[in-house]
């Protein structure tokens, strides 16, 4: 298996930075504004977009975690479910404006598993998908509204994402080989 | 910044079924009381359903009379979306004779996935699941084990206690015949407890295999010994017809003795919790005073059934192994 890294902690910094300024614009200011992190690794990245928009427009965006374990559509069919944590919302999302937040993109169907998660709460009034990595071979028509960067991809590679708060460090890395994608 | 919530989370669920807490490990039973935790905000929800479990077929099926668990197992499984079939012994082929195998047989082609069953025999769901490819889990046998009530009492433990390493936890009441003090028991043993477990000699066993060994369970006559200090205690039902068997001998006597009281209760540690697994009978076990007062955890423990048998739906839904 061979590992190259594609992008570092400042590649990383600034994608996050430039996402808060799109968000921003595209909501025109921070009213109505609710973000919503993926479980793993989509929670620190909702919080460090809520710190750069804190910096840049000096109001508070409230963070809230999403865990899409329940809403996966393969459940019968794996052996093993995959391990299920506690979501949360920081506000009632009816007529928010709700980005999701997640930190690869790749078949969709995580987004789409996010997006029936997230109305089981209420009925935001706009959803919006900001990822950090569009690796491409959707399977569902998703599209994402805002991206750290697209990398082009081989369906057998994998990109693995790890951030400081849960891994100890910033990187985004593709290992070639033919794994099974998780 | 370690947050606990956002690590990677390695567990995973490799039986087929569920039988008693005695084999499972720390690691299994944290999997199941975290997944209960998510079970827990799922059941908080303005629409508190989900539909997981859709395509899933949970059959319950109940040789002996049972309130909550039957219940609350319904209720987990409608609230992930599986479909529920509800049979008792009375009103199905068992009253015509049909076998426990034939009708788990049965049932496996009619195409349940899950199985919960209770029976009067302790090992009949070990029975059944080696008979069958459909998953099961055991839903209280004999005098043998009721495992997701221990589960949702170590759940409803930790949360108001955390951590139970080193805990106090004291059982009282029939020991001898109870799969809950036995389920309760190797579920806080792997997770650190310190259980002691009290009642009548007649009623306590005389040996534990294994359990003692390990140095974390005792056995004693002396509640007012045992309260002292306590973290938590759990009044088990007291069958009125063991008096008729002559081993207790006289229901005044075991409560002078062994009622869970607000005088007894002062002894353990300030703020202990008051637990029992149900149907409860005040006035005997437990005085009416402490079932409803500020200690009691009764009406929680009811609640989290419900999010912890969940978790075990959730877990054991996928394909066997």
């Amino acid at each position: 298996m061979s590992r190259k890294q594609l992008l570092g902690p400042d590649d990383i910094g600034r994608s996050i930075r430039r996402i808060a300024h799109e968000i921003i614009e595209n909501n025109r200011g921070t009213d109505g504004l609710l973000l919503v992190g993926l479980l793993t690794r989509g929670v620190p990245l909702a919080e460090r977009l809520g710190t750069a928009i804190k910096e840049f427009e000096g109001v508070d965006v409230p963070v809230g975690r999403l865990d899409i374990g329940l809403y996966r559509d393969d459940i019968a069919r794996r052996i093993n479910p995959t391990p299920i944590r506690p979501s949360a919302m920081p506000r009632d999302i009816d007529g928010a404006t709700v980005v999701l937040v997640d930190d690869v993109l790749f078949t969709g169907r995580s987004a789409r598993a996010a997006m029936e998660a997230l109305l089981d709460f209420g009925r935001p009034r706009r959803v919006r998908l900001a990822v950090l990595i569009d690796r491409g071979h959707r399977e569902l028509p998703i599209s994402p509204d805002f991206v750290g960067k697209n990398i082009p991809t081989g369906r057998g590679e994998t990109v693995r994402v790890r951030l400081q708060e849960p891994d100890g460090e910033d990187g985004v890395y593709i290992d070639s080989e033919e794994t099974v994608d998780g | 910044m370690a947050d606990e919530t956002i690590s990677p989370d390695a567990g995973s669920w490799r039986r087929k079924d569920l039988l008693d807490t005695d084999t499972l490990s720390r690691e299994e039973i944290a999997l199941v009381l975290k997944t209960a935790e998510a079970m827990a905000e799922v059941r908080s929800r303005p629409m508190p359903k989900v539909a997981t479990l859709r395509g899933i077929t949970v059959v319950t099926l109940f040789y002996e009379q049972s309130t909550r668990t039957r219940a609350s197992f319904e209720v987990a499984g409608k609230a992930m979306g599986a479909d529920v079939v509800n049979l008792t012994a009375s009103g199905s082929s068992v009253e015509k004779g049909e076998s426990l195998v034939d009708t788990v047989r049965t049932l496996e082609a009619i195409g349940a996935d899950i199985i919960v069953m209770r029976h009067s025999k302790s090992g009949a769901p070990a029975l059944a699941a080696r008979t069958t490819k459909a998953r099961v889990v055991n839903g209280g046998d004999g005098q043998h084990a009721h495992p997701t009530q221990a589960l949702l009492d170590v759940f409803t433990m930790q949360q108001h206690l955390g951590d139970l390493a080193g805990k106090r936890v004291v059982i009282v009441g029939d020991i001898l015949h109870s799969r809950v003090a036995r389920s309760n028991l190797w579920a806080l043993m792997a997770l650190g407890a310190d259980v002691t477990l009290t009642g009548p000699a007649t009623l306590l066993p005389q040996t534990l295999v294994g359990a003692s060994e390990a140095g974390r369970c005792r056995t004693t006559t002396d509640f007012d010994a045992a309260i002292e200090g306590a973290d938590v205690v759990m009044a088990l039902r007291i069958q009125k017809e063991r008096q008729a068997t002559g081993l207790i001998p006289s229901l005044r006597d075991y409560i002078r003795g062994y009622q869970l009281n607000e005088t007894r209760l002062a002894r353990a540690k300030p703020g202990a919790l008051v637990m029992h697994p149900g149907p409860k009978n005040e006035g005997i076990e437990v005085a009416p005073s402490v079932a409803a007062g500020a200690a009691s955890v009764i009406d929680e423990q009811v609640a989290n059934g419900v999010a912890v048998r969940m978790a075990v739906l959730y877990l054991m839904a996928g394909r066997a192994a």
